[in-house]
């Protein structure tokens, strides 16, 4: 029943903002909005994810690295089936190969020896795999709490609980290869993650905070550029200086 | 008088070799001068405006801090007029190297590393590096896009900081500006110089 009502809530939302995808991703969706959640978000921000964040940072190095280990390979769950999706079977087989290596001799992924043998798999999610069909990113909004996407990425994102065996297991309570878990654990999951990338970036938050004459227009960059990133599974820097190298 | 004359050639002669020059090879021109501005910045001896003034001086004569602010102004750089180019230049000048030192003050406490050297074309090339930060946070990956148009003056145009260029989020950071102002330079003007003041 409730799979039933997500999948219809899929298709609603994919019907009507699918008109959208062809708007270029520096577009607006709706950027008063946008900017209203953005605050809203800054505000979340202050009074609990960075306290929480710095709480977290004090702790000793080998818990935090624990921490991220083992949330990092809960993540490539997500990249097995999209990799597949973008018949990029190299890309499947380091992340198979490093889940299964950090879950068993990595101690349920606290520790990371899969990085030491050569496996770093790049993380793919839904949005990315639709980037990969072509589907153009759409306009760009802000969520609440979750933060910047695009109509692709928004899309992406609930597929992403479709396709995702760890949410398969945890977020709508199925077992799998004899593994159960409930929603309070997949919360719990994202919740961390969200801890640790932000006390990881806690010094480059405050640095753009400070620098910054339109933080929401930052934000937005960085989010963009970080996607082509992954979408293109590259950090090269797009050369766009164009008639300024005379 | 001679005396004199001796004393000032002699400190004028000591303030210009305080400012080093840095190799002409893009490798050896970022490690060179970020050590330098790492080393001055973690030394407790030195005030903090001495600190400003090294890291002022430095960014001066090596970054290309007038392509950086017409690169940032995107498409206007095109139709404005020279009068107000001038006056954007002057005001960016003086945000860039405010929000410079601010930056490198929240490294200064971390080890730097050049890794890699990769000459895109002859104008570019792009030295990768990575900062270990001090307090067990992961290393940042930093790549340094340094323009070579003049190869014995290599000069900095961006830093892409994972991947993130700062010139391209400093652009449409203007850009975004511009948009809701009506392409208004001057009110983008004001807003670099209100950040200077604050």
């Amino acid at each position: 029943m409730r799979l039933r009502k997500n999948l219809v809530i899929a298709i609603f939302v994919t019907l009507i903002t699918f008109a959208q995808f062809h708007a270029k991703a520096t577009e607006e969706c709706f950027e008063g909005i946008s900017r209203g959640i953005f605050k809203f978000n800054m505000f979340f921000d202050d009074i609990v994810l960075e306290p929480v964040a710095k709480g977290y940072s004090k702790l000793p190095n080998p818990i935090k690295a624990g921490t991220s280990n083992f949330t990092s390979n809960i993540s490539t769950l997500l990249s097995l089936p999209n990799s597949l999706l973008q018949g990029n079977l190299k890309e499947f087989g380091h992340a198979a190969g490093s889940f299964l290596v950090n879950t068993t001799v990595g101690i349920l992924g606290f520790l990371n020896p899969a990085e030491r043998i050569g496996l770093k798999p790049n993380k793919e999610d839904t949005g990315q795999t639709l980037a990969t069909y072509g589907v153009g990113s759409g306009c760009y909004f802000v969520l609440p709490i979750l933060g910047p996407t695009t109509v692709r990425d928004s899309v992406g994102l609930i597929a992403d609980t479709f396709i995702d065996p760890f949410a398969h297991v945890t977020l709508r309570e199925n077992e799998l290869l004899g593994v159960s878990g409930n929603n309070f654990d997949y919360y719990s999951f994202k919740g961390t993650n969200a801890i640790d990338f932000r006390s990881d970036n806690l010094a480059n938050f405050s640095s753009l905070e400070k620098n910054s004459i339109d933080l929401y227009a930052s934000f937005k960059s960085i989010y963009l550029q970080d996607r082509e990133n992954k979408i293109e599974n590259s950090q090269d820097d797009q050369d766009d200086w164009g008639n300024l190298d005379n | 008088m001679k005396k004199l004359l001796f004393v000032i050639v002699t400190l004028l002669i000591i303030a210009n070799n305080s400012l080093q020059a840095y190799s002409s090879s893009p490798k050896e021109f970022v490690k060179e001068l970020v050590e330098d501005a790492i080393t001055k910045l973690a030394d407790k001896s030195v005030s903090s405006d001495d600190k400003k003034l090294f890291i002022e001086k430095i960014a001066l004569e090596n970054v290309d801090i007038k392509a950086l602010g017409m690169y940032t102004l995107g498409e206007l750089r095109k139709s404005a007029n020279k009068k107000d180019l001038e006056k954007y230049e002057l005001a960016f000048e003086k945000y860039f190297l405010k929000s410079l030192t601010s930056r490198l003050s929240d490294y200064s406490e971390s080890k730097f590393e050049v890794t890699n050297s990769d000459q895109k074309s002859s104008n570019y090339t792009i030295v990768s590096s990575k900062i270990i930060p001090s307090d067990g946070n992961p290393e940042i990956k930093i790549d340094w896009r340094i323009y070579t148009k003049n190869p014995n003056k290599p000069l900095i145009r961006d830093l892409i900081v994972e991947g993130l260029s700062l010139a391209r989020t400093q652009k449409e950071e203007f850009t975004s500006i511009l948009s809701s102002n009506n392409n208004d330079i001057n009110i983008l003007i004001t807003k670099l110089k209100e950040f200077v003041q604050n």
